[in-house]
């Protein structure tokens, strides 16, 4: 076995930015819920992100070769998880998502990401080709389609949806052929079209996705009923102006009009009172977060590290494209949170996991 | 450690390579939204900002009072809350319902309906559910501010008339606009604005109504007040100063009673009304707050047509009282000459029928002349000379003294009335004038109608020597009008003569109305409510009795009060029933003139205020509606359809 690596090996540039991220969510989360029902979730946000940074140190030094070598157990523990989930969770807002542990309700989706992250790192990493077979492809798509059903069934669109860019960034670094991401995309632009196009998706989704699918493509139409969020999002970020309104001025923040504003929707929040030059700022981060991730992932001793690198990589970035697009209004409602500045426990624990893995591959990049 | 990933350190930098791209890109495109959003369209969302947050509540103008002409109000307003329901949060709603009916007293059933009835309008759009807020309302609000964040209340100043009706008519009232109403007020008027509906509340709308203001207040996304901007003060109404008499008023009111009919007093050298009582009468008081469809349909379909305003609706034959103008026709015309007499045995043949004189079976008039056929109202003396002045004479000397077409009183929807002509009958019915015709509209009956305000202008003007005024309420109204048509002084004379018999010689019908001290003169009428034929069969019943009428005015000549009174179904003679009350009204006229010489008088209740409203007079014309000189005068095309 090789030594334990030193303080030295960290990456504190990532953690940096890391931080700079979280300060922004925390700032915000106060801004958000000051003078609310919710007042002070921002020190609960905080105690999240204690705990989150101590998980990533704890997972950082397990050596990530011993948790690729499980990554089937893992897999099979994440399917048991989500039929639990299905059995015995907790409904909240329609949806089974939640089983406590230690008193805290789990999103048990969360948890399943950061294993399908694992399993298909081991999964890319045993394919010895330069060239991805045709084979390989379908099965890691079968493998990867069944917990998301499963969280479909939930139902979770928005997590679910997070596994396929999972799936398509590993394969694209597995060594996918271009045939067959021809033929794949066209697939996909063709579910992606059904599900704007109302006779099929009638059979497809459930009605309160339609009924989001509907209200993106026409906020104005319904703006008390369900196109509301989308339209009191970009209200919101339109009234922001270049300079903002200013902290705590945000007048769609600090009145309410904005749904949810200090999780799902909290890049709206930020960018009525910081305005363009804060979003600059934040969305400045999250490009630096991730190219950051990219560059570990090159220097990755081999290549499974690089492909759990890039698989976090592909789920911050899959998250922040989907929840910032939904603020502006390019993108229906899905529920997916803006990793580390929306308040959410499960999701914040998530992030730090993934950032411990990452760290776990960059602290043994020198070794051997 | 396992064997899977050994010496597989292979990486596929271009790829890697590609995904950075690919997130820049990203980045890019969303900053590219941002852009767009808050800078390039930043107005139109900052607009948008404001339009959520910002609510403006409306503050209602209190509509300006009406007093009488020695300045005593006799409408003004009080405040009084309404309680509105925010609709914005339907299931919220439907929750507290029940709490929010048993709180203000109202079944949850009525609730319910008046939800139902708004469902049309906007969400965000509040009702009111209940228009008259006690303070114990305003308490349970109050108390369930935070658990309730539904009910609201609204000021307003609604209309306080005086109790029992008084002079309900002519001050009309006021009620939520109708849709037509919006259309008309280019804009002014909003959808449950308070508007006049009828009698002067509508005429003077404009001036009574004031503008309201705007309080703005900031909203939170459920509707809740958190703070104020500066309010857009309302501008209230302006009041306005009437010619009514309160003290005329109120003794016409009770003189008539609760005897259907009606009572208008003028001042014939100015036209300045005096007093309009029209019976029976419903009570503004009610329409104030907010009238029930069912209460209004009752009021639409009462037989006694409450909502009429007798005084210058109610188009009833004139009988008796009509002989004045058939007498000016005569005297003027020449035709038959002025000593002309005529024997009545009772009853006169004409056109191989039988015309009854109203003395028939009773008693004979003999042989008259004008004066005596003019005091005791001998029908036989009129059905002569209207025979000899033919129908267009006649027709054309009442249209000249003002029957048969508007008075151009500042009220809406008033009447014109009928005088039937040649004409006329050709126009509308298509046939002959049957000369049969001209013996009855001679004395007041057949196709001639009139209104009581006509019947007063008429009568104070001939005596006044033909010169009729523009009736109306305002008072000092600038521009009124007036209608000549000079009547030959021996002329005017020989009529005042008459109609001072009617009450103070021997043998006048009215002998009743007489005044010691005062020269009252008129002239009283008993008009058939039905044909003869149908008559017959309905005999049996009180509501098809007779009309009476009396026209009484004092002095004699060039008169400073006239006083035309018509009492519907009395069953009894014009002098017998309408008479007390013109001498009544005539009385207290006098009785105030006299205190007022002695300097005993003061009005009680007059209001020092009343100093504002000439200049509001001022900006406002009386409807030229008044006709020229010589002008050939036809009946308003209107006049046939509303006559059935």
């Amino acid at each position: 076995m090789r030594d334990a690596p030193g303080t030295r090996d960290y990456d504190w540039w990532l953690i940096a930015i890391l931080l700079a991220i979280c300060a922004l969510g925390v700032i915000e989360i106060y801004s958000a819920t000051q003078g609310s029902a919710l007042a002070g979730m921002h020190n609960k946000q905080i105690r999240w992100l204690v705990v989150g940074f101590i998980a990533m140190f704890i997972l950082s030094r397990l050596d990530y070769h011993l948790i690729l070598d499980q990554a089937w157990i893992l897999y099979l523990i994440g399917l048991v998880a989500l039929i639990a989930v299905l059995l015995v969770g907790h409904t909240r807002f329609g949806a089974k998502r939640w089983i406590p542990i230690l008193g805290e309700a789990f999103q048990v989706s969360e948890l399943v990401k950061l294993i399908i992250i694992i399993w298909l790192a081991r999964f890319f990493a045993e394919v010895r080709t330069d060239e991805l077979s045709l084979r390989d492809l379908i099965k890691a798509g079968l493998l990867v389609g069944l917990p998301l059903g499963l969280i479909l069934k939930q139902p979770d669109l928005g997590t679910a949806l997070v596994l396929v860019p999972l799936l398509v960034v590993g394969a694209f670094l597995g060594g996918l052929q271009w045939q067959h991401a021809a033929v794949f995309s066209l697939a996909g632009a063709l579910l992606i079209g059904s599900v704007f196009y109302p006779p099929v998706s009638r059979h497809i989704l459930k009605p309160y996705q339609r009924e989001r699918i509907t209200s993106f493509l026409h906020p104005e139409e319904d703006a008390k009923g369900s196109g509301y969020q989308l339209l009191q999002s970009k209200i919101a970020v339109g009234s922001g102006g270049f300079w903002g309104k200013g902290f705590r001025h945000g007048s769609q923040n600090q009145l309410g009009y904005i749904p949810v504003r200090y999780s799902d929707f909290i890049m709206s929040a930020w960018a009525e009172e910081q305005g363009f030059k804060g979003v600059l700022l934040a969305l400045g981060l999250y490009m630096a977060l991730l190219l950051r991730l990219v560059q570990n992932a090159q220097r990755a001793k081999d290549r499974a590290g690089m492909f759990l690198v890039m698989g976090v990589a592909a789920a911050l970035g899959f998250h922040v494209l989907v929840n910032v697009a939904m603020v502006i209004g390019a993108m229906p409602v899905t529920g997916i949170p803006l990793p580390l500045m929306s308040y959410g426990g499960s999701a914040t624990l998530f992030v730090f996991l993934a950032i411990g893995l990452v760290m776990n591959v960059r602290l043994r990049r020198f070794v051997n | 450690m396992s064997y899977w990933f050994r010496n597989d350190n292979r990486l596929p930098q271009a790829r890697l390579a590609v995904v950075s791209y690919v997130i820049v890109g990203m980045i890019g495109l969303l900053l590219i939204g941002f852009w767009k959003l808050q800078v390039i369209d930043s107005d139109k969302y900052s607009q948008w900002a404001d339009r959520n947050r910002i609510r403006s509540i409306p503050v209602i103008a209190p509509r300006g009072r009406m007093l009488d002409r020695d300045g005593r109000v006799l409408v003004d307003n009080y405040p009084s809350f309404s309680v509105l329901l925010l609709r914005d949060d339907p299931v919220l709603v439907m929750k507290n319902l029940p709490v929010i009916a048993e709180g203000l007293g109202v079944p949850i059933n009525d609730l319910l309906d008046q939800l139902d009835n708004a469902r049309e309008l906007p969400k965000f759009q509040p009702i009111v559910i209940k228009p008259e807020a006690t303070p114990g309302d305003l308490a349970f609000i109050e108390s369930h501010r935070s658990d309730i964040p539904l009910l609201e209340m609204l000021m307003v100043h609604r209309r306080r008339y005086l109790p029992g009706a008084f002079m309900a008519h002519a001050s009309g009232y006021v009620g939520e606009v109708s849709e037509k109403q919006i259309e008309d007020s280019n804009g002014k008027l909003r959808p449950g604005d308070f508007a006049g509906k009828s009698g002067l509340e509508r005429q003077y709308n404009d001036l009574l109504q004031g503008t309201d203001g705007m309080r703005r207040v900031i909203v939170n996304s459920v509707g809740k007040e958190v703070d104020r901007l500066p309010t857009q003060e309302a501008i209230p109404g302006k009041q306005i100063q009437l010619t009514i008499d309160k003290d005329l008023q109120e003794v016409a009111e009770q003189s008539l009673g609760t005897r259907p009919g009606a009572v208008v007093s003028l001042d014939p050298r100015t036209g300045e009304v005096l007093a309009m009582v029209s019976h029976p009468a419903p009570d503004p008081n009610d329409f104030a707050i907010r009238i029930s469809a069912k209460e209004w349909k009752d009021l639409n379909e009462d037989e006694l047509h409450p909502l009429l305003n007798r005084a210058i609706q109610a188009q009833l034959a004139p009988g008796s009282v009509f002989k004045i103008v058939t007498a000016t026709a005569m005297l003027e015309d020449k035709v038959p000459p002025e000593n002309f007499t005529a024997f009545c045995p009772g009853y006169g043949m004409f056109y191989g029928r039988q015309f009854k004189c109203w003395v028939f079976g009773k008693s004979s008039h003999g042989t008259v002349d004008l004066h005596k056929a003019i005091l005791e109202s001998c029908d036989v003396f009129f059905y002569n000379v209207g025979i000899r002045l033919g129908i267009d004479r006649l027709s054309y000397y009442a249209t000249k003294v003002g029957l048969g077409h508007k008075t151009g009183i500042d009220l809406p929807s008033e009447e014109p009335g009928l005088m039937p002509s040649e004409e006329w009958v050709e126009r509308v019915f298509h046939r002959k004038w049957y000369p049969g015709e001209t013996v009855s509209v001679a004395t007041g009956q057949g196709a001639v109608t009139t209104t009581p305000l006509q019947l007063a202008r008429t009568i104070g003007g001939i005596a006044m020597g033909g010169i009729f005024k523009q009736p109306h309420l305002l008072k000092d109204a600038p521009n009124v009008g007036e209608e000549r048509f000079e009547i030959s002084e021996p002329t005017v004379e020989k009529i005042t003569d008459a109609m001072y018999g009617v009450v103070n010689e021997d043998g006048g019908t009215a002998r009743n109305v007489r005044l010691p001290g005062i020269e009252v003169s008129g002239k009283s009428g008993t008009a058939q409510v039905i044909g003869y034929a149908t008559r017959e069969r309905m005999r049996k019943q009180k509501k098809f009795e007779d009309n009476a009428w009396f026209v009484g005015y004092a002095p004699r000549r060039n008169p400073e009060i006239v006083v035309a009174v018509l009492v519907q179904e009395s069953g009894k003679h014009g002098g017998e029933a309408a008479g007390p009350v013109v001498k009544d009204v005539i009385k207290a006229y006098y009785d105030k003139k006299t205190k007022k010489l002695e300097g005993q008088y003061t009005a009680d209740g007059k209001d020092e205020s009343g100093k504002g409203a000439a200049p509001a007079a001022a900006a406002m014309q009386l409807q030229p509606v008044l006709k020229q000189q010589g002008e050939a005068v036809t009946v308003p095309a209107r006049a046939r359809s509303d006559r059935n």
